[in-house]
């Protein structure tokens, strides 16, 4: 199977298209593994990791992951609360393409930001999270890991908790775990769950103290602080009280179940610190696997082949 | 200057409950003769024999950018893509800048108009002084003008005693408020209908609510001042149900609908085209499929295009950030053919009243009716026409319409224009 020039979200996978970046991602942590953990396979090949919006962990995983490959790599960050200001995406798309890149690992605040540029350039592009719209590989790298724990997907019940209506990361973990089989919950108040989320196939809940005991993987969203002021919650100490994953509600889960986290977390607000250091938590796996999902896709997506 | 003879049309005239064919005998600017065969050896003939023969049709609702961005249209360019779309009387909406609010500019559109020549255009005042929704405009003196009613178009006016007001001092001179109903502070800055698919696509919804909260006020306080109230644009299936409930209960009351909001659903957005965004959102399966029932049962008095160009700088952009607003004159007789005359099968009578007598008796113009005696304004279409949308072929300023490479069907032929033949298009 050939794969689409761009990666812009999940949701027009298929179980098949997911596999196929598992599979390569776990080849390639033996790779990560290696004293000298680096394969020549896309030498020559340029990848721009262009952020538009603030992150850390993620250029540097995909800047990481590009250099594993062998690949030039540029890093451009900006960041601009207003995108109207300075240079147009059009013009970067029309700079980037006199510049003759390969790839471009794009992060946007614009919901739609990655197709935009993706039916503009030749240069593949991969969607580093367009707004709160899709966040491919942090879903992908999140499957990654609950396979790696679980083996499968069938029967699988993963929880999600917190602002699901402005998280990225939420959206593409529901398409992708749908794909895969799994049983998709998300829990929230009403103000922080988008219209009609039923229509995706995913349970609701508004209370966790009632649910969390029956999930083999849950998921805490970090909560964003601006949330709070533009009124769909009253206080952060109320969201802790109802959503926070404390120590006692963690007590009350299954036994061989984990937490994760898409990070950067917000201690002592959607997960204690002990409850992120315990042993349920994956957080660490989750970005150690970013690495090599990253390079399965940057790899997949550059035409790479495997020798 | 010499007669023009219209043959063998089947010519749909509301007005009077016509369809059938028909010669039209065209002399002195007016209409002269409508009968079965009528033969004037000097006359020059059109041959309408394929064609559908209607009134010269009448927008309520457009928007002309002038004054103010010609670089995105002008009452000429407007003009041009008015009447290419089959218009010979549109009616422009005041968010220019400057607004539309003193008859000094409501001057400067009739003679604008005037000189270009192409059709009429009439404008729609202010409500309130730059469409600020605190004061007043002077009704009085801008109807004087030719302001054929008021609109803070663009928003809603927000405060409910500026909006009694407005109601009630219209009633002075028996004029039309045009509302745009929507709540700003529910909308929020909504990019899309609020639904499944903002859902999926992370775009920021603007719920049903924030109109239906607007019309359901606006049918208060129409039915309170007992004035003329009249809703632009409505989407929403609880818009059709507020006013199909206002109307039984003789609340004067009269709306419209615009193409996309009974040919599109949100699902389109999935492409996240800029060309699709606009004010307000096109909406569900489920309205759209309740805009058409409206439209079929009378509660929707008239379809109006909402013609609202933007360049494409500031369209070519991420969604979040173009503005609101796609082209509707050059396409709007083909979407009306393909969904409500051929899909929905509506007859042609009841189609092409919401276009031409409604809005004329709406406005109090005399205009959209064929008849004797009436001055020839006559739009001639064929009704299974196909064509491709084209850029280049454009006549608006601007090319923002999600149709561009799109095949369509029916297309605007002939147009007279106060008896000139104004428009015909090339083969």
């Amino acid at each position: 199977m050939s794969p689409k020039k761009d990666l812009i979200g999940i949701e027009n996978l298929n179980a098949d298209n997911i596999s196929q970046y598992l599979d390569l991602a776990d080849n390639f942590l033996e790779v990560l593994a290696r004293p000298i953990p680096i394969v020549p396979s896309l030498r020559g090949k340029t990848i721009l990791t262009l952020f538009f919006e603030a992150s850390t962990r993620t250029q540097i995983s995909f800047s990481i992951a590009a250099k594993r490959l062998s690949a030039d790599v540029v890093n451009f960050s900006q960041s601009t609360s207003s995108v109207k200001k300075g240079e147009t995406l059009l013009d970067t798309a029309r700079n980037i393409e006199a510049m003759k890149v390969d790839g471009v690992v794009l992060r946007h605040s614009a919901p739609g930001a990655a197709q935009f540029l993706g039916q503009r350039i030749d240069a593949f592009v991969i969607n580093a999270g367009d707004g709160t719209h899709e966040h491919p590989t942090q879903a992908l790298l999140d499957l990654m890991t609950i396979r790696q724990h679980f083996g499968s997907f069938k029967k699988l019940n993963v929880l999600i908790i917190g602002d699901i209506s402005h998280s990225r990361v939420a959206r593409s973990n529901i398409f992708g775990l749908q794909a895969l089989g799994a049983r998709v919950a998300i829990c929230a108040p009403p103000t922080l769950i988008p219209l009609e989320i039923k229509g995706l196939g995913v349970e609701v809940y508004y209370n966790l103290d009632e649910v969390i005991q029956d999930f083999d993987v849950v998921m805490a969203l970090r909560i964003q602080l601006e949330r709070q002021q533009s009124g769909l919650f009253p206080s952060v100490r109320e969201y802790r009280t109802l959503y926070g994953l404390t120590k006692e509600r963690v007590q009350k889960m299954k036994r061989k179940s984990i937490i994760m986290h898409p990070g950067p977390t917000n201690r002592g607000i959607e997960i204690d610190p002990d409850v992120a250091d315990s042993e349920k938590s994956v957080i660490l796996e989750q970005v150690k696997n970013g690495v090599a999902l990253r390079m399965a896709v940057l790899f997949i997506h550059a035409g790479g082949k495997i020798e | 200057m010499s007669n023009t003879l219209l043959k063998g049309a089947r010519v749909i005239d509301p007005a009077s409950k016509l369809d059938a064919k028909r010669d039209i005998l065209i002399k002195d600017r007016k209409v002269a003769r409508i009968e079965k065969s009528v033969a004037d050896k000097k006359a020059r003939v059109i041959n309408a024999r394929d064609l559908i023969v209607v009134p010269g049709l009448i927008d309520l609702h457009c928007h002309l950018r002038d004054p103010g961005r010609p670089d995105e249209e002008t009452i000429e360019t407007g003009s041009h893509a008015a009447v290419a779309g089959g218009f010979t009387s549109i009616c422009c909406m005041p968010n220019t800048e400057p607004a539309i609010d003193s008859d000094g500019i409501v001057n400067y559109i009739y003679k604008e108009a005037a000189r270009v020549g192409l059709c009429n255009v009439f404008p729609i005042s202010a409500i309130t002084k730059n469409r600020d929704g605190k004061e007043l405009t002077e009704f009085g003196e801008l109807l004087k003008a030719g302001a054929k009613g008021f609109s803070d178009d663009g928003d809603a006016v927000a405060d409910n005693n500026v909006m009694r007001h407005a109601l009630e001092y219209s009633r002075v001179f028996d004029v039309p408020i045009f509302e745009h109903p929507i709540d700003k502070s529910l909308a929020q800055d909504g990019l899309m209908n609020e639904g499944l698919v903002s859902t999926r696509l992370g775009l920021k919804g603007s719920p049903a609510i924030a109109e239906e909260l607007i019309v359901a006020r606006d049918l208060l306080l129409a039915k309170f001042t007992g004035a003329r109230l009249h809703l632009c644009h409505i989407s929403t299936k609880g818009s059709v149900e507020l006013v199909r409930k206002a109307k039984k209960e003789s609340v004067n009351v009269t709306c419209e609908t615009c193409p996309h909001y009974f040919y599109y659903n949100d699902e389109v957005l999935d492409s996240f085209d800029a060309n699709y965004k606009v004010n307000p959102p096109i909406r569900s399966e489920t309205d759209r499929q309740a805009i058409i029932e409206g439209l079929k049962d009378g509660t929707i008095d008239c379809i109006a295009t909402d013609h609202a160009p933007h360049c494409q700088a500031e369209k070519e952009v991420e969604f979040a950030n173009a503005p609101y607003g796609m082209i509707g004159f050059e396409t709007a007789v083909s979407l009306v053919i393909m969904e409500l005359v051929n899909r929905q099968k509506m007859s042609w009578l009841d189609v092409i009243a919401k276009m031409t007598v409604n809005p004329a008796r709406l406005l109090k113009i005399n205009a959209g009716n064929i008849s004797p005696g009436t001055v020839a304004n006559i739009t001639m279409i064929a009704p299974d026409r196909k064509w491709k949308v084209a850029a280049d072929k454009i006549r608006s300023r601007s090319k923002n319409t999600p149709l561009l490479g799109t095949e369509l069907k029916g297309r605007v032929r002939n147009v007279i224009f106060k008896g000139v033949l104004k428009y015909s298009l090339k083969d």
